[in-house]
Order: C-alpha cells, then structure tokens, then sequence
C-alpha cells in the first residue's frame, strides 16, 4: 500500500471514529420513537430504559386512529403537502424566473421588499393572517386557508432566482433568436435546466407543509378538517397523554419523510451545492 | 440572403454610450467581419442586429426593411453563440428542431432541414448524443447547424470560435468559409482575432471604442490602414511604430528623423498635404518589410532581445529606447538573444501617422 492511500485510509479512519458517535447521537432519540410507538403508556414511563421494539404498535395505532382518525388526517396533510409543493413550486419558480431574467420598472424594490418580507417573524403576521383568512374570507376550515396563505414562499423565490441568474444568459437568447415564445423558454429550457434546485425547494416545502403546526391548528381546527400533526396534538389532553399513540403517529408522520429525502437525496444536495462552486 | 444596412447606430447603457453613429451597409451573400479589441462594442452591434439589445438611436434594415422595433424571431436571422448555447438536456437532434418544433413546423419540413444541417456539418453520427458527450468541435459544428435549420437570411456568429484550441479554430475557420461558399448566405461575424477577420472576410469592420475606424477588404486594411489603430490592429505580428520628427519637406516629399535610432533620416514620400517641420510623427513598419542592411532607404542598428525560431520564419524583438520592435526574418536562424545587427526601412514600405494617429499619405 503505498503512503498515501495508508495516510487516505488513516484519515478515513479517523472521520468515522469522530462522525459515528455523532451520528448515534443524532439516531438515539428516532430510534427511542420507534421503540416508544412499540410500547403500551404504561410501559414508556416504567422504570428502566428499553432499546428493543417492542409488538404494541398495531394497538397503539388502533388507540389513535380511533381517537382522532389519524389516516384521514394523514390524507388531509399528503394532499395539501402536494397540492402546496406543486404550486409554490411553480409559483416561486415563476417569480425567481421573472426577477433574474427581465427587465423592468422597479424591480430593485421588488427584490428589496421580497427580502424584507423574510425579516418579519412569523408572529406578526399570523394574527392579521387569522383575521384575513378566517373573518374577511370566512375560509376557515377549508383547504384553500392551509394551501394559500403561505404559497408565498419569499426565500423560494430569492432560491430559484439565484439559480436562473447562474444559467448563462446565451441559452435563453438562443431560444429567443429562434422564435419560441417566452413562456415556453421558461417551461421548456429554463425549468428542466434547474431540476436539482426545484428537487430542493420542492423537498424544502413539501417539509415545511408536513410540519407545519401553529397555522393549520389556528385554521382548521375541526374534527375533519385537521392535519396529522394538528390531529396528533389532540391526544395531549389536560388530564391524559397517549404517548403511545402519540409516537405511533410520529413514526407514521416521518417515514414518508425520510423515503422522499433518501428518494431525492442526489437532488437535494447537487441544489444546494449549487453555486458553490464555479 | 439579404443586405442588412446600419444607419446612425446608437446604443446607450444609462447614460453611457458604448456604440456613437454606426454606418455600415453590407451586400446580399457578403461575409463580413466586425473586429476590435474587448469593449470596443461589436458584439452589441451584433446583438442590435440580432434583436437582442434594443437601438438606442438610427435605424437597422434587414432585407430594405426596417428591424428596429421587429422580435429577433421576425428579423430572418440565425445566430451562433461564443457559448455554443446548446440546450444540455436535449440531444443533438432535439437542439437543432427545438426552435422549429417549439414554432410549429410542419414535422417533414423539420426532419428535411435537420437533415440537411447535419449532412452540411457531418454530424449525422452525433445526432443521439447530449452536448457534454461532444467535443468543443462537434459543439460548434452542432451550434451551427442550429443557426442552417432555421435557413436564415442573415447568418450571426459571435465569436463563435474563441472556446476552441488553436488546432480546431483553423479547422473550424475552413469550415464557416467553405459554408458561407456553400450557402451564399449573408454573415456578420464578430472576433477579436484579427487572424480570423483576415482569413475569414470580404470585408473588415474595425471598431474601437464604439466607433467605426475603418471598413475595406482585408488586404486594403492591411496595405492601406486609414490611421495608426488600424494599421496595429490589422497584421499579425502587429505593426512597429516607431516616434519620429519631421526634420524636411521637399518635392512632394517629408523627410523624418527617426528619434530613437541615432537621427538615422528617411525620405518618404507623400501625395496629400506635407507636416509641417518639426512635427513629431510616427513612422509605422509592418515586421515582415524590414530588409537586410543596406537593401532599404534607412538603415537603424538594433540589438535583439529575444529571438524566436517558428522554422519557415524568425521573430527578433527588440527594444530601441522607449519603443519594441518586432522583426521578421525569413532566414535567419543565426540570430540569437543579445545580437547586434543593422535592418533597413523602406519608403515605400512604411506608413506614416501624426501625433493623434491619423495617417499621413
């Protein structure tokens, strides 16, 4: 073995020796979900740590979708996670498209209330977003106050509008010079050319929709009308806590998480490495 | 085919005037270059002509018909990109029929003009393959065949070959001229490879600073530059220039001390307005019209600092105070770094400029 794949492999070594604990770390408390989705609540808090799964996930599933009809609620959150994903996508990538690519009257105070808008915490808007949604348009409880409200995705479209300003402004003039009209050098150039950034802001938002908590409890409160994670909340009562069913959903809540982001995992990195590098 | 006439162009960034009153007419199948260092605006000119910068000012006819307010789409033009600007998601095939496919043309037209472009270009083989699975070559080669399916009247290259290795870019050269004869379409072409202009040409446009300096065919660039930027930018190796002073003028005829070289005097003959005495003035001497010692009507003794051996010719340069010269010797393999040796001027293969640059016939 000559010296430097022995100092490649010694490096190597040494990595995964500082990484792996690290990685444990971060593993323990996901795998301890497993485990706690597999146990009975009396089990969870009985003296003693257990590490194995246990068989109590069926029931503990049972408990749940009988109390808050947690498949109906994970129907809700996939078709407004979609649906939302879908749309913002297009939506931010319409907009990215536009900021990065023409020219108008403008545009820098555009970009400059569009960054703005990133400095307001969340707090301040959601009450007059509360009173918009739910007074003035009476959409509570509908899918249209989870989808639209926050389709405005302001880091999406500083995202996406990064990502056209470093396509090379020939692709675009080329297609122009042959007669194709603008949208469809948006749709049929420029988009299929930011795949691994669209990969990543669509991984980035489907998350943020799936997650999202304070908005959807806020709106859509109704039995019917919750999301998963809204639905989950409910098993937190003031005199009861279903940890175990609690963890059930938690588990069903992040699997389709982790296949996506492993399904998706090349995009994701090569969009934001993106621009890294020349 | 069309001619593409410029009348007054003007292009403004702001407040900023990169392009000031651009004349140029161009004839129907003619090839001609626009050359001139980096910002000297030839490729907006280009772009103007193409649509893709609007005019600020005067008009662009393409055909007898006025362009300036017509999407480049509409303009009867094709264009070749410095980039190659080739779509990397889509093969060969689909680069070269995206634009008709995208407009609607009829699918048999579009496979026939595809057809046709790669049978020109001889990229037949290439046609499954994706632009990063081509060499710099076969991109170009792809690039153009963009520009033939469209079947414009007007063919655009923005220095299309400054991405390729000095091997290719002579190879590519011959083809783009062997097309133009094939095609008899009109081409602009835009470089700043005075190499290229040369070869390339019926007729140069040489631009500096956004104003045409001087359009001819190349050889009159060459024998007949209308002043001192031209007459360095036309040639390769450029032009000698060399700080003189009018010291006589006498039967049609200036009398210059060339101040770098020991007073050493030549006569040159002139048949427009004489300098006056004392004039400083710059006398200008293409590498390759030095002589011998002795065989000119000026002889200067110079001392070679670098000496380079390309086989069939030799390059000396040389400083003489303040200026560098470059000599081109046929046969002189002898010469080395450090040599002293006596090159000769000839009148009548030297031009002369004033202090400001413009020549003095």
């Amino acid at each position: 073995m000559s010296s430097l794949s022995r100092s490649r492999l010694g490096r190597s070594i040494l990595l995964h020796l500082f990484l792996t604990p690290l990685a444990l770390i971060w593993l323990f408390p996901l795998w301890m979900m497993v485990v706690f989705s597999t146990m009975p609540d009396n089990g969870i808090f009985s003296p003693g740590i257990e590490l194995l799964p246990h068989d109590g996930f069926l029931d503990n599933f049972n408990n749940l979708q009988r109390d808050t009809n947690f498949v109906g609620a994970i129907g809700i959150s996939v078709s407004v996670a979609v649906t939302y994903t879908v749309l913002s996508v297009l939506l931010t990538s319409m907009a990215g498209w536009a900021l990065a690519r023409y020219e108008f009257h403008g545009k820098g105070i555009v970009v400059a209330i569009i960054l703005g808008t990133i400095t307001l915490p969340y707090a301040v808007v959601l009450i007059p977003q509360f009173i918009m949604v739910a007074r003035d348009f009476q959409l509570a409880n509908t899918w249209i106050a989870l989808i639209v409200p926050p389709l405005f995705n302001s880091l999406g479209v500083l995202f996406m509008r990064q990502a056209f300003s470093m396509m090379p402004a020939e692709l675009f003039d080329a297609a122009r010079v042959e007669g194709v009209k603008e949208w469809r050098i948006f749709l049929f150039v420029a988009l299929p050319l930011a795949r691994p950034m669209l990969a990543a802001l669509a991984i980035i938002l489907f998350l943020a929709s799936w997650n999202n908590y304070l908005w959807p409890l806020l709106i859509n409160s109704q039995p019917g009308a919750m999301t998963a994670p809204v639905a989950l909340g409910t098993l937190i009562g003031l005199t009861k806590v279903s940890w175990g069913g609690i963890m059930a959903g938690a588990v069903m809540l992040t699997l389709p998480m982790l296949v996506v982001f492993v399904l998706l995992q090349r995009h994701f990195i090569a969009g934001i490495a993106a621009g890294a590098v020349k | 085919m069309a001619a593409v006439t410029l009348t007054n162009v003007v292009k403004r960034f702001g407040v900023l005037e990169v392009v000031h009153g651009a004349n140029i007419d161009i004839a129907d199948g003619e090839f001609v270059v626009f050359v001139g260092p980096s910002g000297c605006g030839k490729s907006t000119l280009l772009r103007m002509v193409a649509g893709l910068e609007d005019i600020s000012g005067g008009e662009i006819a393409i055909g007898g018909k006025l362009v300036n307010d017509v999407e480049p789409a509409d303009r009867g033009i094709a264009m070749v990109f410095q980039s190659y600007a080739l779509y990397p998601h889509m093969t060969v095939e689909q680069n070269l029929s995206f634009g008709l496919r995208m407009n609607g043309n009829p699918k048999a037209d579009t496979e026939r003009r595809v057809s046709r472009a790669a049978e020109i270009l001889r990229i037949d083989e290439l046609m499954q393959r994706r632009p990063k699975q081509l060499s710099g070559g076969q991109r170009q080669r792809v690039a153009i065949g963009r520009a033939i399916v469209r079947e414009p009247q007007v063919f655009l290259f923005d220095e299309p070959l400054s991405n390729l290795d000095a091997e290719l870019r002579v190879q590519m050269r011959v083809e783009i001229s062997r097309l133009h004869k094939e095609l008899g379409t009109t081409m602009i072409y835009v470089t700043h490879d005075q190499t290229e202009a040369m070869t390339l040409a019926d007729r140069i446009v040489v631009l500096k600073g956004g104003n045409v300096e001087q359009i001819g065919a190349p050889l009159d660039l060459y024998d007949d530059p209308a002043n001192r930027f031209v007459a360095g930018f036309i040639g390769s190796p450029k032009m000698n220039f060399l700080n003189a002073k009018v010291v006589g003028t006498t039967n049609g005829a200036a009398t210059v001390e060339l101040v770098n070289h020991d007073g050493a005097r030549l006569r040159k003959p002139l048949c427009e307005a004489l300098p006056a005495v004392g004039a400083e003035v710059v006398l200008g001497v293409r590498p390759e019209h030095f002589r011998e010692k002795g065989e000119g009507d000026c002889d200067i003794a110079i001392k070679a600092d670098v000496a380079e051996h390309l086989g069939s010719v030799s390059y000396v340069y040389a400083n003489a105070g303040p200026e560098e010269l470059i000599i081109e010797r046929e046969a002189s393999r002898q010469r080395a770094s450090g040599d002293h040796f006596t090159v000769s001027i000839k009148a009548d293969r030297s031009l002369l400029f004033d202090k400001a640059g413009a020549r003095i016939r």
